[in-house]
């Protein structure tokens, strides 16, 4: 068996368009991952009854499912609800958004609760309001004691987008099996799509580790 | 929003069976991966702790190759690739005569890459123990060996239980991606049936549910487990 690299050197602006479409996935699903995320979080540390059931319902529900069915929800969900064909970009945003809020409202639960309830505390006495205090104290902590586990979401993230290859969405691993099969080229195509999966990932994690050693010191 | 109710369609045959065959499968993967799972995760988890510098390179990098490539392409590697790079006699074997490749992929699969983030809870595990534990097993004349084996581990393993109950979750989860290879598993066979009856809405809710009941059944049951294995006070003593 020859490995023959002219294949893939043919098809680098496919995989390419293919990979920023990954990009583009992962960077909307974590905007409105984080923002409903933390929504969530604060509806769960909010101690109102309701809201916080709301909350725990929600997480606990979306972290029960696989991502394909959730995939596969939308997918029939969307169109239907509008009453007309969509293409599967967004109703695999939607999907990806509301999954990826149960497992960022995790983190930024843990990251609130991170912060001595002390300074909670001290904003209260200086008369902030609930929100004024969420706002200026507790989540700029939170954020940032966070930030090398949301980075480690945001890699998650990124692989997870693979996944849109049940709907037929052209993002990276989706175009390399395209080309895959219609060259015949399994062996080369799908080691290379590891090999760039790998890197990005890779140096990703990396950035985490200096994140965290920058922290501790 | 039109739409024909018909929820009678997952108690008719044969989407009630298919249901049931999917479910059965789901299981079937999930369980067969996590003894793979378990068993090289722990091994790579002790290797990740040892003295020896090229034993712990070895597995460190193994938890980052698997950590680090998508699961779905890590599947299409172990169904489509690796037959064509066995030995000759060995991949037309897996190709020709093996029963259900895809299920043998799935499980293989799914089991390496979950060992890999087994492997971690596990060296946290080890880790946490403080390191006067460790040496006074060696005072005591211990080999490494013989520290691992009954000081070590015994209680490394009581404490990684609860985290191991969210990797043995997402095992079940995961276990959907091997739909992609053609295993009918639960969330496949929801798909077909919507395919063939146009009743998404029945069939995935029906999904949906039995993917609860496992979700719960799996924390029951490691909820006892937990209880059984939980050292008294040495958790709760630590966190303060």
């Amino acid at each position: 068996m020859r490995f023959d690299y002219q294949v893939i050197i043919d098809a680098l602006p496919f995989l390419l368009d293919g990979l920023l479409l990954s990009f583009y996935l992962t960077a909307i699903a974590m905007v409105g991952g984080l923002a409903l995320g933390t929504l969530l979080a604060l509806m769960r540390t909010s101690g109102k009854l309701p809201l916080v059931w709301f909350a725990k319902l929600y997480v606990n529900f979306f972290r029960s499912l696989p991502l394909i069915l959730v995939i596969f929800w939308f997918y029939f969900l969307v169109p239907l609800a509008i009453g007309r064909p969509v293409g599967s970009l967004y109703s695999a945003l939607i999907a990806f958004t509301l999954f990826e809020a149960a497992y960022y409202s995790e983190i930024m639960r843990a990251g609130l609760n991170s912060v001595s309830r002390g300074q909670i505390n001290a904003g209260l006495a200086l008369g902030l309001t609930w929100r004024q205090n969420m706002q200026y104290v507790a989540l700029p902590q939170a954020i940032r004691a966070m930030l090398p586990v949301l980075v480690t979401q945001a890699i998650i993230l990124f692989q997870d987008t693979s996944l849109v290859y049940v709907v037929a969405l052209r993002d990276f691993m989706t175009a390399s099996s395209i080309v895959a099969v219609r060259e015949g080229r399994l062996i080369e195509l799908y080691l290379f799509a590891a090999v760039v999966y790998f890197i990005i990932c890779f140096a990703g994690s990396m950035f985490v580790r200096s994140l965290q050693r920058r922290m501790v010191r | 929003m039109n739409y024909n109710w018909n929820w009678g369609i997952l108690f008719q045959e044969p989407y009630f069976g298919w249901l049931l065959s999917g479910l059965l499968w789901t299981v079937l993967v999930a369980s067969a991966a996590w003894v793979i799972a378990f068993l090289l995760g722990i091994l790579i988890g002790i290797l990740r702790t040892v003295e020896n510098r090229w034993l712990r390179f070895i597995a460190t990098a193994y938890v980052e190759l698997f950590r680090n490539v998508p699961l779905l392409l890590q599947l299409f590697i172990w169904y489509f690739v690796v037959p064509e790079l066995l030995p000759q006699e060995v991949g037309r074997w897996v190709k020709r005569d093996l029963p259900n490749p895809e299920y043998w992929s799935a499980v293989i699969c799914l089991g390496t890459y979950t060992a890999a983030r087994v492997a971690e809870q596990v060296r946290s595990g080890i880790n946490s123990l403080s390191r006067d534990l460790v040496n006074a097993g060696l005072s005591l004349g211990m080999t490494p060996a013989q520290n691992y084996l009954s000081v070590r581990l015994p209680i490394a393993f009581r404490i990684v239980v609860p985290p191991l109950t969210s990797e043995f979750l997402t095992i079940f989860k995961n276990s959907s991606l091997a739909l992609t290879i053609g295993v009918l598993e639960l969330t496949a066979q929801s798909r077909q049936i919507e395919n063939y009856t146009f009743q998404g809405f029945e069939a995935f809710t029906a999904a949906t549910i039995l993917y609860l009941i496992i979700t719960m059944i799996v924390v029951l049951i490691m909820t006892v487990v937990d209880r059984r294995v939980r050292i008294p006070g040495f958790l709760e003593g630590r966190h303060r």
